[in-house]
């Protein structure tokens, strides 16, 4: 087993250390060193988006990502999007237009979400499509989630 | 049933119990589930999808630092050739241990021969290479035509046929021939005036919940094994476990966490014995995660399929006769759904004379487990692509010739039952109806195709109970796994009941020490009969309450009423009570109140669908679009609408996933060589448009609220109407699934 590295990052607004391997991703870390566990495992090779956070303002799987790479990083959460007493808005939408179901893939969708309305606050159905084509829902058909991102737009 | 129309509750669309837990990352599925001292266990799966297994050498595994124990088929009690029952129909024990663990012979790639725990799971998984089986490797056989050959290699040297009461002498992979019989086929076909013999191929396709299988297990020193996992039936896992174990269900306590998406999926158990064993083994608590290769390789897909559909037709569009034979693939271990899709291939139809004949064979592929209307599916591309060419050839309209024969009230199902009130033409009607059906199409390579299908649903045991808190309040206490909202569709029918608002019910589902028996999350069940559990249990704590009024009032029982939520005195003084305010009074009126239920119901009624679809064909690359789909379908009563709709919709695109993309890539070895979410293609949110969805609402006369199941019959008709909307953009009858852009090319002389 190779030695830990000590990183130094900031979850949601909070300086975080944890000790981890050089193999773990920063999905593991998460999810095993810290008990964030929003972020699902659905494939751990980049192909479902359950995992997906922003990290330094970008949306990645973080199970692309290692946990020693996140040093000195900035990295947002499911956990860290709601406040205290209020949801959301993108919450708020995916409760009210009903737009899951088993609820595996909400954390990473929602993180998808949250990252397209940062940098495109009024998309159109396409963009919404396209930009979430990279999270997989086996449950809705997706019709539901992309009606709840545009109402989020919306609201937001 | 009732009468009452102006529900309160019912049909409205309150946002879900468990919605904030789970938009907010806070709900915890089966894998985040953590307990002090975890290991972490691995599997090691055969690379070989047929192969004796001649010997396993755990020794350099467990001489590796923080592995704590290793298991192997070794470890599981000796399982005899003995039928268990699961409660959803006997099982071959030995059958059901060895899909655990190999123990003479690796029938499929990913099949699991051994297990480590160690203290993390690289450790666990670094363990796994140590392990040296030595296998003698043997043909392997992928294709139920191939495998009905008498020269094909052999899954089971004891497995004979047993055919419509007979066993057969020599070893065979056709586990077993069923046949349903109706009228006089001959006559059928002597009648008809055109005929249509077609062949249809359906590929294997897997379930494709985002949640990995998952479980956590811990032996007490006292002997209490508690199994903490997502599951679609916590009380089948505990049978499961007890019968594979061979230990006593009193000792065994299942935890249903969260699921993460089954769709028939997690019904079986697969690493939950696993974790059991290595949790025995080690003293510690063990937690067994698959990663993805290991739920395509290792856990039930849906079989693949060769149907043959031989339909006739008077003139005038009536369907005289219609055969059908149909081969489904079992996988590893009999038990492929062949029996409902024979149920189900031409139910929509009223049809004097039928010939069903089913087989289900063995391959050497992963055991098959259910996937959402198990074998509809593949039955329904067969006769509902033969149906659209019989219209095609008699120049009717598809949807008319539908309604001329479709099944109503009174009319018998092939394989025996008679309809009570079903909905199939109203779903018809509502399909010619939707503006989609009239609207222009005419563009070239688009096409407009239609299909319909059925899904029987089922009933089963379910148990709730329903205490009444100071405030007015109701704890609802179940133990049906909520996969897709059912907690809502659950707790909506309690507090119609009681005449409270959705959100006055707090529902929560429990383990199985906590809760009476409960069947699994399946056949389109849950909403229907706990549902129906939830109703009852609600009226008995009104049967109880109404007791605490007449004793506030010092009146006699028969004289208090309830309605709208308000407990009222009839004969006599007029005195009046709200639920809320008498459940303030339960302490100085005898005590706590609990309203129970267990249900067993018996009529499910059918559900059935109508779907339409247009779709362009692109002729340089193959590649068929999604541009418009609308479905219709029988509810029987939609309870919470939006998860109805989600249902349909979410059904809808597995069934375009299944038509265009989804396969089991096989090569030569019998290994898949697309077990991944990059290369088994599911569809994105990117391939399709909005799915429309028409509820209509025949109400079941087996269900106080009208409620029929819902989630399974939209999966049914896709493929079909999809090869119906190809044919009418390219003129040419797509019969294999999956209709892929290569596949495409090749029927169009492309390539």
């Amino acid at each position: 087993m190779a030695r830990k590295s000590h990183v130094q990052t900031t979850i949601n607004g909070e300086t975080v250390e944890f000790l981890c391997e050089p193999r773990q991703s920063l999905l593991e870390v998460l999810r095993d060193e810290l008990y964030l566990t929003g972020a699902k495992e659905g494939c751990n090779n980049g192909n479902c988006g359950a995992c997906s956070v922003i990290l330094d303002g970008r949306l990645v799987n973080s199970c692309l990502v290692l946990g020693v790479e996140t040093d000195g990083q900035n990295v947002e959460t499911i956990e860290g999007l709601a406040e205290p007493e209020k949801l959301h808005p993108i919450q708020d939408a995916f409760l009210e237009n009903a737009a899951l179901q088993c609820g595996i893939c909400t954390p990473g969708f929602i993180m998808s979400a949250k990252a397209l309305l940062d940098q495109n606050p009024k998309p159109t159905e396409h963009e919404v499509r396209y930009w979430l084509a990279g999270n997989l829902c086996r449950c809705t058909g997706y019709d539901k989630i992309v009606r709840a991102v545009l109402d989020a737009a919306e609201a937001m | 049933m009732s009468e009452k129309k102006d529900y309160k509750v019912i049909g409205t669309r309150p946002i879900r119990h468990d919605g904030v837990d789970k938009v907010t990352g806070r709900a915890i599925y089966g894998a985040d589930f953590q307990i002090t001292g975890l290991l972490h266990g691995r599997v090691l799966r055969s690379p070989h999808a047929h192969a004796n297994i001649v010997s396993i050498d755990t020794t350099r595994a467990e001489a590796l630092p923080g592995v704590k124990g290793v298991v192997t088929a070794q470890d599981l009690p000796t399982a005899e050739d003995k039928m268990a029952d699961l409660g959803e129909g006997a099982v071959n024990l030995k059958y059901l241990c060895d899909n655990i663990f190999a123990s003479d012979k690796a029938l499929y790639k990913g099949h699991a021969i051994a297990a480590v725990a160690a203290t993390n799971p690289h450790i666990a998984e670094e363990a796994c290479t140590l392990i040296d089986v030595e296998y003698e490797v043997l043909p392997p056989v992928l294709e139920v035509r191939e495998a009905m050959e008498q020269d094909a290699p052999i899954l089971h040297e004891n497995l004979r046929t047993s055919s419509l009461g007979e066993t057969s002498d020599e070893p065979s992979n056709v586990a077993s021939h069923i046949q349903f019989k109706k009228g006089d086929i001959d006559k059928g076909f002597a009648d008809a005036d055109v005929v249509i013999d077609r062949e249809f191929v359906t590929g294997t396709v897997h379930q494709g919940y985002i949640e990995p299988h998952n479980a956590t297990a811990h032996y007490n020193q006292d002997g209490h094994l508690t199994v903490w996992c997502s599951t679609q039936g916590a009380f089948t896992v505990r049978e499961q476990l007890a019968e594979i174990l061979q230990y006593p269900i009193s000792k065994i306590k299942v935890v249903p966490l969260e699921i993460g998406g089954g769709f028939g999926g997690k019904i079986n158990v697969y690493i939950k014995p696993v974790a059991a064993l290595l949790a025995k083994k080690t003293g510690k608590p063990v937690k067994v995660l698959m990663n993805r290769a290991d739920v395509f390789e290792g856990t039930g897909p849906t079989p693949a399929s060769y149907i043959t559909v031989k339909m006739g037709v008077k003139n005038d569009g009536k369907i005289t006769a219609a055969q059908t034979g149909m081969y489904f693939e079992a996988g590893a271990y009999p038990g492929s759904p062949v029996g409902a899709g024979a149920m189900c291939i031409f139910a929509p139809y009223n049809i004097e004379n039928v010939l069903i004949d089913g087989y289900d064979i063995v391959v050497n592929k992963p055991k098959t487990a259910p996937y959402r209307a198990p074998g509809a599916t593949n039955a329904a591309f067969g006769s509902e692509t033969v149906i659209d060419e019989l219209a095609e050839t008699l120049d009717i309209d598809p949807l008319e010739m539908r309604l001329m024969n479709g099944a109503k009230e009174g009319d018998h199902r092939s394989d025996g039952p008679v309809y009570p009130r079903i909905g199939f033409i109203e779903t018809l009607e509502a399909a010619k109806e939707h503006p989609h059906y009239g609207s222009e199409n005419g563009k070239k390579h688009h096409g407009r195709g239609i299909a319909s299908g059925f899904w029987f649903n089922i009933g089963l045991e379910s148990s709730v109970t329903i205490s009444v808190n100071p405030d007015g309040t109701v704890n609802l206490v179940e133990g049906s796994t909520d996969i897709g909202g059912t907690r809502a569709s659950i707790a909506m029918q309690a507090a119609e009941v009681l005449g409270i608002p959705a959100e006055s019910v707090n529902p929560t589902v429990v383990d199985t020490n906590s809760i009476g028996y409960t069947a699994v999350t399946g056949g389109s069940r849950t909403t229907y009969a706990t549902g129906y559990a939830a109703y009852e249990a609600a009226q008995d704590v009104v049967k109880q309450m109404i007791g605490r009024a007449a004793k506030l009032w010092d009146a006699d029982e028969s004289n208090v009423q309830f309605a709208d939520g308000e407990f009222s005195s009839i004969n006599g003084k007029e005195e009046q009570i709200s639920f809320r305010d008498l459940s303030s009074r339960l302490g100085e009126t005898g005590g706590p109140v609990v309203g129970r239920a267990t249900m067993n119901p018996a009529g499910a009624g059918g559900a059935f669908a109508t779907h339409v679809v247009d779709v362009t064909v692109d002729e340089d690359t193959g590649k068929v679009e999604i541009l418009r789909y609308t479905a219709t379908q029988d509810a029987g009563k939609a309870i919470h609408p939006s998860y109805v709709e989600g249902q349909i919709q979410g059904g809808v695109v597995q069934g375009i996933g299944w038509a265009l993309n989804e396969e089991y890539i096989y090569n030569d070895e019998g290994t898949m060589t697309n077990a991944s979410f990059l290369d088994y293609r599911m569809p994105t949110c990117l391939d399709l448009p909005m799915i429309d969805t028409i509820i209509v609402e025949v109400p079941n006369p087996g269900h106080p609220y009208g409620v029929r199941g819902v989630g399974e019959v939209p999966i049914v008709p896709p493929p079909a109407a999809i090869a119906n909307a190809i044919y009418d953009a390219i003129g040419i009858r797509m019969t294999e699934l999956p209709m892929s852009p290569d596949r495409l090319l090749k029927a169009m002389g492309k390539i």
